[in-house]
């Protein structure tokens, strides 16, 4: 699956360096999940580690603070991948570090 | 779904093919094709889920999709959990086998690398993080590093899209719709 890299990587890229609405430092800080303002900090930290947990209200609260739906549906995505960017990082690293003892 | 941009924010184009859709399925347009086709120069993750999903793997089409159900499942995701259950079901005739994993990992009837690798993708979702410890069993079972890697590259597509399915409400939608949903699935893929 040499081509799931590429893609991945190609994907991390667009979401964060792509043309978009939302300023970049906004969408990569909620990649990381970290250095966000209220309320756009609750709705990512729940989008990245509890997404079930995501409401009406919290989508409400960032549309009120002025955000636009383009905007939200990017910040959305980036906590997304991000999250899952990270999983995956780390389950690749353990993979190598299981096979390296073998 | 919410923001309602993801309802009702597509190009034409992408409205004329959902149009196509209900005409030929006869059912409502699922909330994962509206995201698919939502500004896919933005996201637009379909070739990357359908490169983990059916790009070349020692891992079956079938035992994918359980995967798939399974980190749906971690991530507490109706809709996900219904989809690929559907699906990996339809791919081994065999719903019954794709409902007692989700229900009880340990005691289903499915080969032991699946189910060590199963056990570790679970892991992942709920804990987001594993540890070289975590992954020696699943070698122990009978896994090769590929195939471990490959389980991976479902996990990631999946704890994205099932992530998603949750922020932005994605409705459950008919049975009906499910397996339609999952006979499109299984011959056409992610695009």
């Amino acid at each position: 699956m040499t081509d799931v890299a590429r893609l991945h990587r190609e994907l991390v890229a667009r979401v964060l360096g792509g043309d978009a609405t939302a300023p970049r430092e906004a969408r990569r800080a909620a990649f990381d999940n970290a250095g966000l303002d209220e309320p756009t900090r609750t709705l990512v930290e729940k989008v990245a580690d509890r997404s079930y947990s995501v409401t009406d209200e919290d989508v409400a609260a960032a549309r009120a603070a002025g955000f636009s739906e383009d905007q939200i549906f990017e910040l959305m995505v980036c906590a997304a991948v991000g999250a899952a960017d990270r999983q995956y990082n780390s389950a690749m690293a353990a993979l190598a570090e299981a096979t390296g003892r073998r | 779904m919410r923001p309602a941009v993801l309802d009702s924010g597509h190009r034409l184009s992408a409205r004329a093919l959902f149009a196509v859709i209900r005409l030929m399925t006869r059912q409502p347009v699922v909330d994962a094709v509206k995201l698919a086709f939502y500004r896919k120069d933005f996201y637009g993750a379909g070739p990357l889920t359908n490169e983990a999903m059916r790009g070349p793997s020692q891992w079956s089409v079938g035992e994918r999709e359980l995967m798939a159900a399974f980190v749906a499942k971690a991530n507490e995701c109706p809709f996900c959990i219904a989809a690929h259950s559907a699906t990996s079901g339809l791919w081994y005739g065999d719903d019954a086998k794709v409902a007692a994993t989700l229900a009880d990992l340990d005691t289903a009837h499915i080969d032991e690398p699946l189910r060590a690798t199963l056990r570790v993708l679970g892991k992942l979702s709920r804990e987001h993080s594993v540890e070289g410890d975590d992954i020696r069993p699943v070698l122990d079972a009978g896994a090769t590093a590929a195939q471990i890697e490959d389980a991976l590259a479902v996990s990631l597509a999946f704890n994205i899209t099932a992530r998603l399915a949750n922020a932005f409400d994605f409705d459950l939608a008919s049975p009906a719709a499910m397996t339609a949903g999952a006979k499109h699935l299984l011959k056409r893929g992610y695009g």
